[in-house]
């Protein structure tokens, strides 16, 4: 018997072991290998951080060449000084991967079409193989060869990346598996070591998140059933009360390069009622990223010095997106938000200036319908001749499954996205290739590399004139007292219209004819009003701009940043504050009395009636408590809805987005007539209806949100910070604030202010800055989202760029690491 | 005496064993001290079970009291412990204590039956 008794115990035992060493399946997901995961010395209790953990240590490594200390502040920012420039850039890849690691590591798979190696094909919902293939077949790490390229040839910046790829490397390998953070232990693989091409597919993830997206599918579809003068009227490209960029000096309009349409353009192109929707959705970047900057010069300020503010609005992840640190070297010494995956100091100032990014917003991404001579693409037609494809073949790994090949043709144009295998939603058996700017060579590291330790104006022009994708609006000030912005990159020079609707792929003319000159991108620099400023606005006035700039500006932030910097004089830091974090909705002071007027008020009830004594009294302010921005906000998207939706859903296929302010300048031309009409009515509406219709409907949106206890705008609107994986526990959730799109404050559900900074230019910089998470990606440490209420709040923490005596002498430092030569 | 021993030994050849081997060794450490130091089936379970229970019991207290339990609370949402610290904290232990524990009842049953 007792045999029995001993086989059976050890069979117990073993089962135990096995279930609690494997990766269970529970509702399509899997859980992590619960014994490893749960045990005190090997599981997720590892990354359990004390809360009062201090950082010090001596380190050794091969690959240094002097001494580098490290000090950390009480917010947990390194300030490093290196004896030499590598060593710096070693020590950031050792210390982003020591606070990032997963991040980093997981950003890149996104990047490189590798999610389902370690997510599997689908997990909670997610389809990862359909991102994997988005992501190959736009041509995400043919572009990433091609940067690596560039930068593996810039001399300086090969050596940094070497560096940090080696600081990676170094963290990485002194890492047993109980160290591993915690996503790891949950999806239950390893860390992979860091290589220069990981650098450059994060890069090109940032590029595709600000010059990827378009809308030119969409486009056609509204080409195909809307007349050329509804189409004018729902997308104009010129606006009133423009607020361009660049004001002074006026591009000056030489060195033209002549653009002319194709002869055929009218019967070819516009008058071609085509229509496409590709089965598989694509994946775009959030419509909203942009970002404000501005610099205002000494005669504006109290000082008598320059103050720079940036403000990058991006998707708000944890852990965040930025990490703050100094680097000093005998090269440079700066301070800033840095990105974690590559050598950098992205936005921030040094010993003489200070610099900021917004994006250009310039549409570089454009479709070529292609016709192949068959099924195996092997040849395509061009200019009247069958031409060669080279394929390209794009190995997806996928988790306990096997391989999935992506077969990709390469065109003049580009990859060749959408083919039989990846087909269009109608099976038109159409073939379109992708031509994108980012899928040139360049080397945009380079420049941030080399901009991060200019001294004066010059180094700055310089520095950024080889940045050429994702287009930028750079903006610099100074000790000297200069102030200036550039509307930097490589824009193709197209005709009007040209790439917003699909094109023929068989003609060369209607490929970009090249790109504009230098000298049609002027900077702006020491203007007599005394600021500069951008808000991912029109770069130049396009009304007098030889050349048609398709893109997805802005247009509400920058006029009111113009209108506020305009008014303003000694101006102080906390000035720029109170701006930068300002929640004034300046489409609604154009759009709310406009609106107004065409509401038929004897049409409302009683209960309707109060929504609209809300707005009346409503002082224009998105802040957390506001009940009149709610209702604005849904009054505004219902408007959009009831007198366009008519027109726009004639077909089930995607169409592109109505701006607020077409649908205003439509009503205020008169022009919105041209859609008033309800098609599928008999009777004829007119905008009156239209407009009281809208309000009528979004009255029990609201009643719901009374109910529910979440009118107010902050609870509405419901902003979160997440996880990178989604995870609720690892996210910060309903965070109450205000802002939204088009406020200068641009807080979104999950989307704002992704860093802000403001640099005053004085002896002694005097800088502050906040970002919505926290310096550790580790959840379970104290400060993986410690900054969110400061940033919440609208508050900033002084930043420093400390000579290394002082922070050695403080004693709020949280620990010191010293790295030397083995 | 003699459970109190083999208890302190299960804990402690426990704790040592994961540091160089897998999560799951301390069953085969458990199983080999059942295995020498000879006591009856359910006293040889207790005994086992209890020296890794408290153990893991002891070291999660630590770590999540010095963490003031910011992760633990985490994961108890993810799991899902609805939040619960302590709940977390007990499972872990109690897994750990009933690997440990019928590891040790094989080891005492293993050399009864020689």
């Amino acid at each position: 018997m007792r045999i029995f008794g001993c086989i059976l115990s050890a069979l117990i035992t073993i089962a135990l072991i096995y279930v609690l060493n494997i990766q269970l399946s529970l509702s399509g997901n899997k859980t992590p290998r619960l014994g490893f995961f749960l045990s005190p010395q090997t599981g997720f209790w590892q990354s359990a951080e004390p809360i009062n953990e201090t950082f010090n240590g001596e380190l050794k490594f091969p690959q240094l060449s002097g001494k580098t200390e490290v000090y950390f502040d009480e917010r947990l920012v390194p300030h490093v000084y290196a004896e030499n420039e590598n060593d710096a850039w070693f020590v950031q890849g050792y210390l982003h991967a020591k606070f990032r690691l997963w991040q980093m590591d997981f950003q890149t798979y996104a990047a490189g079409g590798r999610l389902s190696e370690i997510m599997g094909d689908s997990s909670n919902g997610t389809n990862f193989l359909k991102i994997d293939k988005f992501f190959r077949r736009l041509g995400m790490v043919y572009a990433a060869e091609k940067s690596l390229h560039a930068m593996e040839n810039d001399a300086p910046l090969k050596a940094a990346c070497d560096a940090y790829t080696a600081g990676v490397n170094a963290y990485i390998n002194s890492l047993s598996e109980k160290d591993y953070p915690v996503e790891y232990k949950l999806l239950n693989y390893k860390p992979e070591p860091w290589t220069n091409m990981k650098s450059a597919l994060f890069i090109k993830y940032m590029g595709w998140d600000l010059a990827g997206y378009e809308q030119d599918f969409e486009k056609t579809n509204a080409k195909a059933f809307l007349s050329r003068a509804q189409y004018e009227a729902l997308f104009p490209y010129v606006l009133d009360s423009i607020q361009p960029i660049i004001t002074d000096p006026l591009p000056r309009l030489t060195h033209i390069l002549s653009v002319k349409p194709p002869a055929n353009v009218d019967s070819i192109y516009f008058n071609y009622k085509n229509v496409v929707a590709p089965a598989n959705k694509p994946i775009k970047p959030n419509k909203e990223n942009g970002s404000n900057n501005w610099a205002v010069a000494g005669s504006k300020t109290k000082s008598g010095r320059p103050i720079l503010c940036n403000d990058p609005h991006l998707g708000l992840n944890l852990p965040s997106l930025w990490f703050e640190m100094q680097i000093s070297t005998p090269n440079f010494n700066s301070y800033g938000a840095t990105l974690c995956g590559a050598p950098n100091v992205l936005i921030g100032f040094n010993d003489n200036c200070a610099w900021g990014l917004t994006n250009a917003e310039r549409d570089v991404k454009d479709y070529y319908e292609v016709k192949f001579k068959d099924s195996t693409m092997h040849q395509y037609w061009f200019d009247s001749n069958w031409r060669d494809a080279q394929m390209r073949n794009e190995i997806i790994k996928i988790r306990n499954k096997q391989n999935d090949t992506e077969h990709i043709a390469m065109t003049v144009w580009g990859p060749v996205m959408y083919d039989l295998h990846y087909p269009d939603k109608l099976n038109s058996n159409k073939y379109y290739a992708c031509r994108w700017k980012a899928h040139d060579e360049s080397n945009e590291l380079g420049a941030l590399f080399r901009l991060m330790r200019a001294k004066n104006y010059n180094d700055y022009l310089n520095a950024i004139s080889i940045f050429k994708c994702p287009g930028q609006n750079f903006v610099f000030a100074d000790k000297a007292g200069d102030i200036a912005i550039k509307h930097q990159g490589e824009f193709p020079a197209v005709w009007f219209r040209q790439g917003d609707f699909l094109m023929p792929g068989d003609d060369s003319s209607y490929a970009w004819q090249g790109y504009i000159s230098d000298s049609l991108q002027p900077v702006m620099h020491n203007p007599e009003r005394g600021f500069v400023s951008s808000a991912n606005q029109y770069p130049y006035d396009p009304r007098i701009y030889p050349y048609y700039m398709p893109a997805y500006f802005s247009y509400y932030r920058g006029w009111l940043i113009n209108r506020s910097l305009s008014s303003m004089q000694n101006i102080t830091v906390d000035d720029m504050k109170m701006l930068q974090t300002n929640f004034y909705n300046l489409l609604a002071e154009n759009a709310l009395p406009v609106l107004i007027t065409y509401l038929d008020i004897s049409a409302l009830n009683n209960d309707e009636s109060k929504y609209l004594n809300l707005l009346e009294k409503w002082n224009l302010v998105n802040d957390a408590d506001s009940k009149g921005a709610t209702v604005f906000k849904l009054w505004v998207d219902s408007c959009i809805s009831k007198i366009y939706g008519d027109e726009l859903s004639q077909s089930s296929l995607p169409m592109p987005t109505i701006e607020p302010q077409a649908m205003l300048k439509n009503i205020l031309k008169d022009s919105a007539k041209l859609f008033a009409d309800n098609i599928n009515t008999n009777e004829t509406e007119s905008l009156n209806d239209d407009i009281t219709a809208a309000f009528k409907s979004i009255v029990p949106v609201l009643e719901k949100a009374e109910l529910d206890k979440d009118f107010e705008w902050g609870k509405f609107k419901d902003s979160h910070v997440s996880h990178l994986l989604k995870i609720p526990a690892f996210s910060h959730l309903h965070v109450n604030v205000g802002g939204g799109v088009n406020i200068i404050n641009a807080i979104g559900a999950n989307h704002g202010p992704s860093w802000r900074m403001i640099v005053e230019l004085t002896d002694d910089i005097n800088a502050y800055g906040v970002y919505p998470g926290g310096q550790s990606g580790n959840p379970g440490s104290r400060y993986y989202d410690n900054f969110i209420d400061t940033w919440t709040k609208g508050k900033y923490y002084k930043i420093h760029l400390y000579q290394k005596d002082e922070i050695a002498s403080k004693k709020t430092s949280l620990g010191k690491l010293i790295f030397s030569k083995s | 005496m003699k459970f109190i021993i083999v208890l302190l030994l299960v804990a402690l050849l426990g704790f040592a064993a994961p540091l160089y081997f897998d999560w799951w060794s301390f069953a085969v450490t458990s199983f080999i001290i059942a295995l020498f130091i000879h006591q009856r089936a359910f006293a040889a379970f207790l005994a086992g079970f209890t020296g890794m229970f408290l153990l893991w019991l002891f070291l999660t207290l630590i770590i999540d009291n010095a963490n003031q339990h910011i992760l633990s609370k985490k994961i108890a949402q993810l799991l899902p412990l609805s939040g619960s610290s302590l709940l977390l904290i007990l499972i872990t232990a109690l897994i750990g204590g009933l690997i440990s524990g019928f590891a040790a009842l094989t080891g005492s049953l293993a050399r009864r039956s020689r």
